[in-house]
């Protein structure tokens, strides 16, 4: 028995002797946490695996002692997808359950709704999802990707000659901020690489829509006019599986037409037969299907967790990008809020600058010392029959976000906080 | 790239000369499999070229492997073909046992996807299978170093759908050509083409560079590609007309459906059913349940999940109607608003009571394999759960129409329907009629649900998305009138098929909403009103 171990044992015996079963010490009270994801409605099917990574994640760290001696413990709200429900709920988790911090949304909409609610409250909101940029508050941490952190090096993808050198593009998206907004961007990055306004072609749907059949008439129709057509994709929440459904059963293939998707990841892809899919492309800056040990050790504790809580369909529970975003994120501010001995807003904000953790997408992730997002790696996968991506390009190491996209005019001078 | 191009001739003769006849025995080289796994896609591609140009049953199946995803690399460097729990070593066909556990896919992109099938069709097109031929036609990209083997499976081809694919192909093929003479006369044969491909093989001839030169040298094969590209252009826009036709079908067979038993509770029996919807829901519900049923107990017969989950959504929906009517509904007859809010919440209720049972997120209903994927006419795709479902919707209509045509109880609902007091006079039990109405129009709408498990989303507020809808198509058909209902599904359906192209997904919806409610104003009746003293009670 060496000095670790024999400390370990007599402190176990110490604390089974004062009475305490956990075999963990913790301090008077515990940390709040707010969990704000829609757990009904429309977006619910991304959302709630969203929930259930803070839970697992608050779960492995009091299992390791919590944060600063105190046990973390989640008050989860059901925002259902209902975006002024989100602000409500916000306040609510602020001002009367006492959170330290937030985790929560998915769509830009419901971030936009709450954002003037942690403004007032000078509250912090952690946001796990990739998201159009245009924003840049004191009171989020944005651990998903920004444009040029996701959409435009897909793009660039789609152009090179190993993505099909698309020259004409569909930008297709449910109709709301964040689509609108980088079809924007993208529409300026297409032309200032020389696509004409002619082969770009832009399309909406509202949230929910299920009948694509329309939108894919069109799209054959567009892609029949000579030049090498692609698709991106920002459709949103549960509209992805009827229109998935209808690509794979209108027969268009990959090989013809690829369909790059910026919000489909794993966990949406669940509910679809993927075989007539397979080809067609998602970017994200991780993958499940990555390979390194902080993955697969990642994968296994949701999945033991999973099991633990007896999720739906548990086995075949995935991870996916904003699940491990969101992973990343706890991890931080746990360790930011070590760093400033305080879970004070102020003070943890200071502490989070230049944080970094290594992540299951197999880099160390930094949160940049200015603007508050993640240094994040970008890749590009390919869907493959059994609902997993195979990575075709991924960038070498992680690069820094641009909120505040040079494809906007007005922009140059908005680069800080 | 010479050597890609060098390569296709080879394999090209290699199935001239018969080459590959008496395959098997070569084994393809460990260094060519090893350079299927480089991290540079272009050399990855050489590899596939050389590999296809070995043109034997041992590269055809690395190939195919490779392209399913089924070809692995094992931490020492093996390489080999996983199938169904076994393996094969790709070098030398023996087996390979135990399989590795550390081993890891070969992964390929849309590009080398594109390479792969190309080669396997180029081996394939002398196969014995008409089908399979055919398909290997479909699969082959146009090249100049094709023709040799083009012209020898021409030669020999006697199928005439064969034949007309491959003459495709050769004269893409062909549009590279440097005589003039050679590209006309391509294009001449592909102007006969209904393939959308074809167009896109001809535009680009018609290009201008930014110096203002001409992509296509030869003003008379211009001329004639303009021409071409004209002529398939028109065929294409018939199919194009017949596809909108056949979407336009498709939605308002789905309206068709989920009004149907409004068209009843409502149009019959006068009760503004705002839990019409939640019983669509209810019809989902019931599918998945049968759906999980037939997963754990018959999963052998899972394609055919869908017909015995028929007659369980109806039972379902329609016993829970039942309940409804004798336990709220038919206490409030005669008085809409308070039946209007009753109803609605019982919707709350509906909802609420799913979530709690199923939980609040999409359950996965999935498409028996009979209904997924589709039939192609020419350049359409009509897919066919969309075929199911119109054929399935004329079929409830048709059985709802024999049935309160040509049944006793149909006759009685229409008395009822007609004059209340007076049925009631003459004998008819007007409570249980209206009972069994209600009943029915329920279980009408858990079908429709059953219908709509198999092309949207199935979650608790699955029936918020329909009931708008629903009441749409019956208060513009006419109330108390089956056919008013038919010809405004129909009609909303198609008329939103054909604005949609022009004006997009959200506008249509407004501008659909603002035409009925210009309709109304004008004809509060409905498109087909109901004649008769009882139209003034």
């Amino acid at each position: 028995m060496n000095r670790k171990q024999f400390l370990q044992s007599t402190l176990a015996a110490a604390l089974v002797a004062g009475g305490l079963a956990s075999g963990v010490a913790f301090a008077e009270g515990t940390i709040k946490i707010g969990v704000l994801h829609s757990l009904s409605g429309t977006m619910a099917i991304s959302e709630t695996a969203l929930k259930n990574t803070v839970l697992m994640t608050i779960d492995e760290i009091n299992a390791k002692g919590g944060v600063l001696g105190k046990k973390l413990e989640a008050v989860i709200v059901d925002p259902a997808s209902n975006w002024p429900l989100f602000a409500e709920k916000a306040r609510q988790l602020i001002t009367q359950d006492k959170v330290s911090v937030v985790f929560g949304c998915w769509t830009s909409v419901s971030r936009k709704s709450v954002l003037p609610v942690f403004e007032e409250l000078n509250s912090l909101l952690f946001y796990p999802v990739q998201y159009e940029g245009e924003e840049l508050s004191q009171n989020v941490f944005y651990t998903g990707a920004a444009p040029n952190q996701q959409a435009i090096p897909a793009v660039e993808y789609l152009m090179s000659k190993d993505g099909g050198g698309a020259k004409r593009f569909v930008l297709l998206g449910t109709d709301y901020v964040y689509p609108r907004t980088t079809n924007k961007i993208l529409r300026s990055f297409l032309k200032s690489k020389g696509v004409a306004e002619a082969d770009i072609m832009e399309d909406y749907t509202p949230f929910g829509h299920s009948d694509y059949q329309t939108i894919i008439a069109k799209i054959k129709k567009f892609a029949a006019e000579g030049k090498k057509t692609a698709v991106i994709s920002t459709i949103n929440g549960d509209s992805n599986v009827p229109f998935y459904k209808e690509l794979g059963n209108q027969g268009l293939k990959a090989t013809d037409v690829p369909v790059v998707a910026f919000s489909v990841g794993e966990e949406e892809l669940r509910g679809v037969d993927a075989k007539p899919l397979v080809g067609h492309l998602a970017a994200w800056n991780y993958f499940m299907s990555v390979k390194n040990p902080q993955n697969t050790a990642f994968i296994k504790a949701y999945q033991a967790w999973a099991k633990k809580n007896s999720v739906p369909n548990l086995d075949t529970v995935v991870t996916n990008d904003p699940m491990e975003a969101t992973y990343v994120g706890i991890y931080l501010w746990k360790q930011a809020v070590e760093k400033a001995k305080s879970v004070d807003v102020d003070k943890v904000r200071k502490a989070m600058s230049g944080q970094s953790f290594k992540a299951p997408s197999g880099f160390v992730l930094k949160m940049d010392e200015t603007n508050h997002h993640l240094h994040k790696p970008v890749m590009i996968g390919e869907i493959q029959a059994d609902g997993q991506f195979d990575v075709v390009w991924k960038t070498k190491g992680p690069i820094r976000a641009q909120p505040w996209s040079p494809f906007i005019a007005g922009n140059e001078v908005k680069q800080k906080l | 790239m010479p050597l890609r191009l060098a390569t296709r001739v080879l394999i090209g003769l290699a199935l001239v000369f018969g080459l590959c006849a008496g395959a098997g025995a070569a084994a393809i080289e460990p260094a060519l499999l090893a350079q299927l796994t480089s991290e540079d896609a272009a050399e990855k591609g050489e590899a596939i070229d050389a590999i296809a140009a070995i043109g034997d049953e041992a590269a055809l199946a690395v190939l195919s492997a490779l392209r399913d995803g089924m070809l692995k690399v094992s931490g020492t460097g093996q390489m080999f073909i996983a199938e169904r729990g076994k393996a094969t070593d790709a070098a030398t066909g023996a087996a390979v046992d135990p399989v590795p556990d550390d081993a890891e896919k070969v992964t390929i992109n849309n590009r080398l996807r594109t390479r792969i099938e190309s080669a396997i069709g180029a081996l394939r097109i002398f196969s014995k299978d008409p089908k399979e031929r055919l398909a290997a036609v479909a699969t082959l990209t146009a090249d100049e170093a094709m023709l040799p083997a083009l012209d020898q499976a021409l030669a020999s081809e006697t199928d005439p759908a064969i034949k007309s694919a491959l003459q495709q192909v050769r004269a893409a093929s062909q549009l590279k050509s440097s005589d003039a003479a050679k590209r006309l006369a391509a294009i001449d044969v592909l102007a006969e083409s209904l393939d959308a491909k074809s167009k896109n093989l001809l535009l680009p001839l018609m290009e201008k560079s930014p110096a203002g030169e001409f992509a296509e040298p030869d003003e008379q094969v211009r001329q004639a590609a303009s021409a071409a590209v004209a002529a398939i252009e028109r065929r294409l826009a018939v199919y194009d007309y017949a596809g909108r036709v056949f979407t336009g079908l498709s939605l308002g067979s789905i309206l068709l459906l989920v009004a149907l038993g409004l068209a009843i509770t409502y149009g019959l029996l006068g009760v503004i059913n705002m839990a019409h919807g939640e019983m669509l829901m209810i019809g989902a519900y019931a599918t998945y349940a049968t759906q999980t049923v037939f997963r754990a107990y018959f999963p052998a017969a899972i394609d055919w999940y869908v017909v015995f989950a028929l007659p369980v959504a109806f039972l379902v929906a329609g016993g829970i109607g039942i309940l409804l009517e004798r336990s709220v509904i038919r206490w409030l007859y005669g008085r809409p608003l308070e039946t209007l809010l009753a109803t609605w919440g019982i919707s709350l209720f509906l909802i609420q009571l799913v979530r709690q049972l199923f939980g609040a997120q999409n359950v996965e209903v999935s498409n028996p394999t009979w209904m997924s994927g589709g039939i192609t006419v020419v350049n359409l795709v009509l897919p066919w759960n969309r075929i199911v479902i119109i054929g399935f919707s004329m079929t409830v209509l048709l059985l709802v129409w024999l049935m309160l045509t040509r049944t006793r109880l149909g006759l009685f609902v229409r008395g009822v329907t007609q004059n209340r007091t007076m049925a009631s006079c003459v004998g008819v039990p007007t409570g249980r009629v209206d009972m069994i109405a209600f009943g029915l129009g329920s279980g009408i709408a858990g079908l429709a649900g059953c219908a709509l498990s198999q092309i949207g989303n199935v979650g608790p507020e699955l029936g918020q998305s329909y009931i708008i809808d629903s009441f749409m198509v019956v208060v513009l058909g006419g109330v108390g009138q089956l056919a008013g209902t038919v010809y405004a599904a129909l009609g909303l359906g198609v008329a939103s098929k054909f604005l949609e192209p022009y004006l997009g997904a959200v506008p249509t919806k407004i501008l659909i909403l603002v035409l009925i409610i210009a309709f109304i104003q004008k004809r509060p009746q409905g498109l087909f009103a109901l004649k008769g003293r009882s139209v003034e009670t």
